[in-house]
């Protein structure tokens, strides 16, 4: 095990490999230095194993209705309650954690290297280049995320997969405008000017040289954004624009359990819970991943 | 000799801003020429506009006999190269001193990139357990020879270099000066030099413009920087502010 740990953290690396793996490592020990940012490891830990063993998990079917068991408390047997036609609101939140983490990473996968180019490309040409991209961006930044949202799942028809087009389509501007920051400061660096005297391209030198640099804030916004996006998500859930019956997804479980809130809290009260959680998870994972990936911070680290 | 830089009434700006004037010299193949003068007397700016990275000029610029177009274009990469002044700034910081020196015969479509680097490495003085390094874990002078060994990779046989010690502490300074001098000696080298340490250019230059608000007010010997024997009052001002005599180090 020594010997592992030596070779990771050696001062001379003998190989390429060796290089990247000695890099990943510190960043690791750094992740797991910080006590918030193990629990938000944990929690997204937690989400993913809930997600991926859903059927074993979940002691019940999350869509199967039982009429005779409406409405009953948590107890051992429900562990968090019945809704209002008897299913099982744990099962229900074990399988709503599937949908979740579907429409997280989705809308990353999709937002987030949109914008990343988009901005890149912009902060790289300047010019009129950088006026007309910025310029849809702006217009996309000007209009409050969940009315957009709103505007595009209307326009699209309800839906998950409309729902998950819509939240990227709001989310990439933010992306874009933080890319360009980032790449208009290191455009004028003297390292990217050596690589432009080595007659590397400009696609080249932004794919490979700029992008690199401009992934590490992207990664921890993206972090810290999942909460917004889960929240975004759950609010078209619960306006009936996003996941559609009897779909467990957590938003529109909160919705339907609004008619029993005074007198059956459970049901609008657990699939909140799980949202919390998963929200603050990756607000506190986002957080560390700053205080290690930031090269502000010290790229010694 | 043919001349390995020639530049004729050069006058290059940033946008509306002109910054030099009328810049006219030769250098010789294989000499090694300084620039010096103030902060802002426009030094730096004349070894970007050779190297094609402060394109808006007018005038001509000669490199090695070839006419140079404004940009960045591959005969030129080829034939010149430049060492910044900021080894903290001009090495990316995610990037294995490896991967930096592959760099260069990556977009060239070099082959036998293992075999190259090493020998660059041995070239610049640098021992092979540095190559899978990353800056942070280098020292500034450790860095500076990366940044050398990088302007060297392509073989190019103009070299510009923009203050190349003074970020660097004293008892570095000799080495990387030692290290440029025996490069020259062994690469045949033309070396286009700006700085405004005094005994830099007589330790490794045969030559010396004096630029002062954008114009070359005098070129002289490096021998009448040894006797101070300037025509120019601002060079003479400028040799005096130095410590006169102790530039004949």
């Amino acid at each position: 095990m020594a010997t592992t740990r030596d070779w990771l953290l050696a001062d001379s690396p003998t190989s390429r490999t060796q290089a990247g793996a000695g890099r990943l490592y510190r960043l690791i020990l750094g992740l797991l230095s910080n006590p918030l940012t193990v629990l938000g490891l944990f929690i997204i830990a937690v989400l993913v194993t809930t997600a991926i063993f859903a059927d074993l998990i979940a002691p019940y079917s999350p869509i199967r209705q039982n009429l005779s068991v409406r409405l009953q408390p948590p107890s051992w047997e429900y562990l968090m309650g019945t809704d209002a036609l008897g299913r099982d609101i744990f099962s229900r939140v074990v399988h709503g954690s599937r949908i979740t983490l579907t429409i997280v990473l989705l809308v990353a996968v999709i937002a987030a290297p949109v914008g990343l180019l988009v901005g890149a490309i912009s902060g790289y040409f300047g010019g009129w280049v950088d006026r007309v991209l910025m310029g849809v961006t702006d217009i996309f930044l000007s209009m409050p995320k969940l009315i957009l949202a709103l505007a595009f799942v209307a326009a699209l028809g309800p839906g998950i997969n409309n729902a998950i087009i819509a939240i990227a389509i709001t989310t990439w501007p933010a992306y874009a405008r933080i890319a360009r920051a980032e790449t208009l400061v290191l455009r004028n660096s003297e390292f990217i000017a050596a690589v432009r005297l080595q007659g590397g391209s400009a696609a080249r030198i932004i794919a490979r040289h700029i992008l690199p640099l401009c992934t590490s804030s992207m990664i921890i916004r993206v972090t810290l954004d999942m909460a917004g996006i889960i929240l975004t998500a759950a609010g078209l859930g619960f306006l009936g624009l996003g996941a559609q019956p009897p779909m467990p997804e957590w938003g529109a479980m909160i919705a339907t359990g609004r008619d029993y809130i005074l007198n059956q809290w459970w049901v609008a009260t657990m699939p909140g819970i799980a949202i919390v959680i998963v929200s603050l998870g990756f607000c506190f994972l986002g957080d560390g991943l700053r205080d290690v990936l930031d090269p502000k911070n010290g790229e010694s680290k | 000799m043919t001349s390995a830089i020639f530049l004729d009434n050069v006058s290059i700006s940033y946008g509306e801003t002109p910054i030099t004037h009328d810049i006219s010299l030769d250098i010789a193949e294989g000499e090694s020429f300084a620039l010096v003068g103030e902060s802002g007397s426009g030094k730096t700016t004349v070894l970007r506009a050779i190297a094609g990275l402060a394109p808006e000029w007018t005038g001509t610029i000669r490199l090695l006999g070839e006419k140079r177009g404004h940009g960045v274009d591959r005969a030129s990469v080829k034939a010149c190269q430049m060492v910044f002044q900021d080894p903290y700034g001009s090495l990316h910081p995610r990037k294995t001193v490896d991967t930096v020196l592959s760099e260069p015969l990556a977009i060239h479509g070099i082959g036998n990139r293992g075999e190259r680097v090493e020998e660059m490495l041995r070239a610049v003085g640098l021992d092979r357990r540095f190559r899978f390094r990353f800056p942070h874990q280098m020292s500034g002078g450790q860095r500076q020879r990366v940044a050398i060994a990088r302007a060297l990779m392509l073989e190019p046989k103009v070299l510009l270099l923009d203050e190349p010690t003074s970020a660097l502490d004293v008892s570095v300074q000799a080495e990387i000066l030692n290290l440029l001098k025996r490069l020259k000696r062994e690469q045949k080298l033309t070396y286009l030099l700006v700085t405004h340490n005094l005994p830099v250019v007589s330790f490794l230059c045969d030559r010396l413009a004096v630029m002062r608000h954008g114009r070359v007010v005098e070129v002289a010997r490096v021998v009448q920087l040894r006797s101070g024997d300037f025509s120019d009052p601002y060079a003479r001002e400028l040799y005096a502010a130095s410590g006169g005599e102790s530039v004949s180090v």
